[in-house]
């Protein structure tokens, strides 16, 4: 089981899992978004070789209305 | 051809418009396509994490293959947050480079707090990052961003979604005549007849959003502010006549008036 941060909220995961995996388990599959893992940007092309670990802290973003 | 060029693109509009404060998508698009806008500010927020799947994108609404897209760092209050939200968004736009940066000194006014917004700007521009940037009417503080190296620079007219007009047209005049980039009001337009004022002062642009999203009818004024920018940049470029203070001027012939018919 690790623990990580994910857009501000205490997620649990049973196991490490790559960011491809991440986006399939929270049905973000096929969504226009970004991630930011620990302050630095996860280019889309590199999702299955970042493994998550305990303690990581995630920003997954979308665009929505604004001025 | 008047062309309107930021960071080396032409665009045919100088109507800026934002995405917020729409009922829903469809009155977004529609309000959009009546403005002519051609660059569309969208905001970044954290998702919903495994629940709504079906939610509507704005992007479906709002495409960028049809729009140049400015993601803003609206809500930001340091450096850190502006800058790590436009990497966010370059990610999101595969690899866009036009940005919106501001960064809030104060919730209650959202005024810009000027030296974190020149950090900001300067890691951006860096970054190559192309800058507009939202800025206080300060001739100086405006004339530093240009320096830094932004492609735009956005005085606000009055306080961000206030529609308090332009209350400092003289700053904004002494703006314009510093700068060599384009200058735009951003924020605090209200109605139509102030774009057009600054429009009609020398300003490139306008990018508004309260002003049209909380109008009774949004798209009747977003078409109302495509004419309002068209008309003032209209005036801007066929310059206006002199003023003459309490001094009247006949636009009639003065000889040749009927006479009186009462007998002196």
């Amino acid at each position: 089981m690790i623990q990580l941060t994910v857009n501000g909220e205490v997620r649990q995961f049973d196991e490490s899992i790559n960011i491809t995996q991440f986006i399939e388990l929270n049905n973000l599959t096929g969504k226009r978004i970004a991630i930011e893992r620990n302050g630095e940007i996860v280019p889309r092309s590199q999702y299955a070789d970042h493994y998550l670990a305990e303690g990581d802290c995630l920003e997954v973003v979308v665009a929505v209305g604004g001025g | 051809m008047d062309n309107f060029v930021i960071a080396g693109k032409t665009y045919s509009s100088r109507l800026l418009v934002g995405t917020g404060k729409y009922k829903d998508f469809d009155e977004t698009r529609t309000a959009i396509e009546a403005s002519g806008a051609e660059i569309v500010t969208v905001a970044i927020r954290r998702t919903n994490i495994g629940q709504n799947a079906d939610e509507p994108n704005l992007l479906d609404s709002i495409p960028p293959s049809k729009y140049t897209l400015l993601p803003n760092t609206a809500g930001c209050y340091t450096v850190d947050d502006a800058v790590r939200t436009l990497r966010l968004a370059r990610e999101l736009l595969d690899g866009h480079k036009l940005v919106k940066l501001e960064v809030l000194g104060d919730p209650r006014t959202l005024f810009p707090n000027m030296v974190e917004t020149l950090k900001a700007a300067e890691i951006l521009v860096k970054e190559g990052f192309d800058v507009m940037v939202y800025t206080s009417d300060d001739p100086i503080a405006a004339k530093q961003l240009e320096e830094i190296g932004c492609v735009a620079v956005m005085p606000l007219a009055s306080l961000i979604g206030s529609g308090m007009g332009i209350l400092n047209p003289w700053n904004l005049q002494i703006i314009i005549d510093n700068a060599k980039v384009p200058v735009l009001v951003d924020a605090g337009v209200g109605t139509a007849s102030d774009a057009t004022i600054a429009l009609e002062l020398g300003c490139d642009g306008v990018l508004m959003n309260t002003a049209i999203a909380a109008a009774k009818n949004p798209v009747l004024m977003a078409s109302a502010m495509r004419k309002a920018v068209e008309a003032g940049r209209e005036a801007y470029l066929a310059g206006r006549m002199a003023k003459k203070i309490y001094t009247a001027s006949p636009s009639s012939p003065v000889d040749g008036v009927i006479a009186s018919t009462q007998k002196p």
